[in-house]
């Protein structure tokens, strides 16, 4: 009974000077808005309209048709154009352009050659240079992977076109069938991430500053003099929060689905449960940080230690599966890892909460830990 | 001078039952800094006990010890029987506490501040509602019982942190300093509440840099330094200080001042307004004859005795520090 009242005070308390703190209720509801938005919109890994700049050394009919053609991929728009390939070059070097076309004079003779004309003049033969010579060149700035590798896309572009001639379409290798996400829009994958990504950055930053706050306000003399045990005041301080990460969670996905057409699929158990997990083990994490720092802006930096390898290394920006070894192990570490991994594998997969069990007892074991060295660690004393 | 007046000894064979307080040896050291050293304290059921000493003396620091908040780095503590800080938490729900710094919530109204010390203290819901109507008749905080702690002025908090502290009942009060940041008027009110919580069987310990407090309790320990100076009832203090009073008129004050400290009876001389005040071993029979006779007292007007006051046994208990 009185272990329930104690509990009830401290939440009763956070709750009312929640309510007061006019900056913290506005970012429980602008945070998630504004991070939503730029991360929707922003990251996009399927890159189009590149600046790019056109050599046409050539100047004839053909050389525009192939100009339009490129232009038309939508991958680059034709933004300037220069005489020759050393003008392009600056352009890039300054940052006008990311890449540029040089179309050589003898464009004409190259097309006509082209096996990818598909001529049905065979292979071409190593030795015969002619043969293999390609029609036109890309010069590109590589030092963003992300554009290059949208202009080497380019680099089988069939020719067809240009002459009106019936291109013969070779047999791919592989059949790949896109089970989820078929369109290929990068706001599917984000946006369930982003729900991982702002739950820690606001469930960790709000307990984080709980516990020092009432140091820095001098409050700790009072409280540590009542009779609240270490493990109810650290329960009294989490659990208004789990309300505001729900609704957290409820904003980021509810516009996600209106606006990104995120798919909410799988179970709404599942949903709820590696949610309800995830606020729960940033929560108690955020609270043994509060009891390690001595300020709140120590509790901020301290946040800021957590939240960039979240963002880094849980699989948000980078797949998993492609980081080194070492890196794995420390994703392992972060919560968000985990949340990751089952709030993608629920919503874009349909998983039910036997598929995500795994990652749902990791989160489970970090919410626990959190939760034990927060109160061990919390003394009522002041030495 | 400095050693301790004190009447009469803790003694460690003896515990007797109505001392609330028993510590010994008490010490507290911060590194190599000793903030408390080697203190001795009893205090009886049902008084005002004192703690006089000036900023810095170690009270914040004995306080805390006494309640377990800080561990003494030698030392024993007994309160209410139980041994600290073994039994700290066993003392939290029997002991009130209220800090030298305003530690209730500001952002929390008074009524809401009262509300959440009620429930952490476990009142049940009636219970509650009762004791907090009653405190806040009697701490006259009725009529701002929504405004916002923070708002308030020094007296209107230091009564809210009285009744926060008095919430849960408790048979001993620590109180630290409790009227620095308040006017005289305030000042007397609080004491009176103090007599009227003594009256219903309270025990209190109170920190204090006012003399005119310090006077109200029923027994004082002087601080200074970490160390105890003087322990005992006030008056006995000041009857016991070992001089005897004396004020003189005279035109240049300060020359006079220079060559009565230079005298081995002159205790201590500290100017008051037109008058010097001055402290005078009380191996000398009649001071005002001795000092009409001494040579450096020609010129000067009025020479009389004066009664003691606590501020004299402190300027004698702390070595006399106008000596240096
Ligand atoms: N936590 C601490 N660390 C270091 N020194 C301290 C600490 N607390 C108090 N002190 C020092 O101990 C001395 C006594 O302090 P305190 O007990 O607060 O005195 P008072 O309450 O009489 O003003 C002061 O010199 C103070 O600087
Ligand atoms: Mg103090």
């Amino acid at each position: 009974m009185n272990p329930l009242r104690r509990i009830l005070a401290i939440l009763a308390k956070e709750l009312t000077q929640l309510r007061r703190d006019r900056v913290t209720m506005g970012m429980i509801v602008m945070l998630p808005l504004i991070q939503l938005m730029l991360f929707g919109f922003a990251i996009n890994t399927d890159v189009r309209h590149i600046p790019a700049a056109l050599v046409d050394q050539s100047n004839t009919a053909l050389s525009r048709v192939l100009a339009q053609a490129v232009t038309a991929t939508q991958v680059v728009d034709f933004t300037e154009r220069h005489a020759t390939p050393e003008q392009a070059q600056h352009a890039i070097v300054q940052g006008r352009v990311r890449a540029a076309l040089i179309i050589p004079d003898d464009v004409a003779k190259r097309v006509a050659r082209s096996p990818s004309l598909g001529l049905g003049l065979g292979t071409p033969r190593a030795t015969d240079e002619e043969l293999s010579r390609p029609v036109a060149q890309w010069l590109v700035d590589g030092s963003d992977t992300m554009i290059a590798s949208s202009i080497k896309g380019l680099r089988n572009m069939p020719l067809g076109e240009l002459l009106r001639k019936p291109v013969n379409q070779s047999t791919p290798t592989f059949a790949v069938a896109l089970l989820f996400n078929p369109e290929q829009r990068s706001a599917v994958n984000i946006v369930p991430g982003l729900v991982a990504i702002i739950l820690t950055m606001t469930m960790i930053m709000f307990t984080s500053a709980a516990i020092v706050r009432e140091g820095e306000r001098g409050n700790m003399e009072m409280l540590i003099n009542t009779p609240v045990r270490p493990i109810e005041l650290m329960l009294g301080k989490i659990v208004p929060y789990i309300f505001i990460g729900l609704i957290q969670a409820l904003i980021i996905l509810g516009l996600g689905h209106l606006v990104f057409r995120v798919p909410l699929g799988g179970g709404l158990l599942a949903l709820t449960s590696a949610t309800l997990l995830f606020i729960g083990a940033s929560l108690s994490l955020g609270l043994v940080l509060s009891t390690i720092a001595k300020s709140q802006l120590q509790a901020m930096q301290m946040t800021i230690f957590i939240l960039l390898p979240s963002i880094l290394l849980s699989g948000f920006m980078f797949p998993y599966e492609g980081m080194p070894r070492a890196a794995q192990y420390i994703a392992e570490a972060l919560p968000a890892t985990h949340f990751m991994r089952a709030i993608r594998a629920v919503l874009l997969r349909d998983a039910l909460l036997a598929d995500i069990r795994t990652d749902a007892l990791w989160l489970l074991g970090f919410m626990l830990a959190g939760l034990i060295v927060a109160s061990l660690r919390f003394k009522k004393r002041l030495d | 001078m400095s050693a301790p007046i004190s009447s009469d000894e803790v003694r460690s064979d003896q515990v007797q039952p109505d001392q609330v307080i028993r510590a010994q040896g008490l010490t507290r050291r911060f590194g190599d800094f000793v903030a408390v050293d080697a203190l001795d304290l009893a205090v009886e059921r049902g008084t005002i006990y004192g703690f006089l000493g000036p900023n810095g003396s170690g009270k914040t620091t004995t306080v805390r010890m006494l309640i377990g908040l800080l561990t003494p780095s030698a030392g024993s503590v007994t309160v209410l029987g139980h041994s600290l800080p073994r039994d700290a938490e066993w003392l939290k729900r029997r002991i009130g506490y209220m800090t030298q710094r305003f530690s209730l919530y500001e952002d929390l109204s008074v009524r809401e501040n009262l509300q959440f010390v009620a429930r952490i203290y476990g009142l049940g819901y009636r219970q509650a509602k009762a004791r907090i109507r009653t405190l806040l008749d009697a701490y006259e905080l009725a009529d701002m019982s929504r405004r916002r702690a923070g708002a308030m002025s020094g007296g209107q908090r230091q009564r809210l942190a009285l009744a926060a502290a008095t919430m849960h009942e408790p048979q001993l009060l620590f109180l630290d300093e409790p009227t620095s940041a308040v006017d005289p008027q305030s000042r007397r009110d609080f004491w009176e509440k103090l007599f009227d919580l003594v009256d219903a069987g309270t025990t209190i310990l109170v920190s204090t840099h006012y003399m005119d407090e310090a006077e109200r309790c029923h027994r004082l320990a002087i601080l200074e330094r970490g160390k105890k100076r003087a322990d005992g009832p006030p008056q006995q203090l000041m009857d016991d200080m070992g001089a005897r009073v004396v004020e003189i008129e005279a035109p240049d004050q300060r020359r006079l001042r220079q060559q009565l400290l230079a005298l081995p009876q002159v205790v201590s001389a500290a100017q008051l307004g037109s008058r010097l005040r001055v402290l005078v071993a009380d191996d000398i029979d009649d001071p005002v004859a001795w000092l009409r006779a001494q040579p450096v007292a020609v010129g000067a007007g009025t020479i009389e005795a004066a009664r003691p006051s606590l501020e004299d046994v402190f300027v004698i208990s702390t070595g006399g520090a106008e000596r240096e």
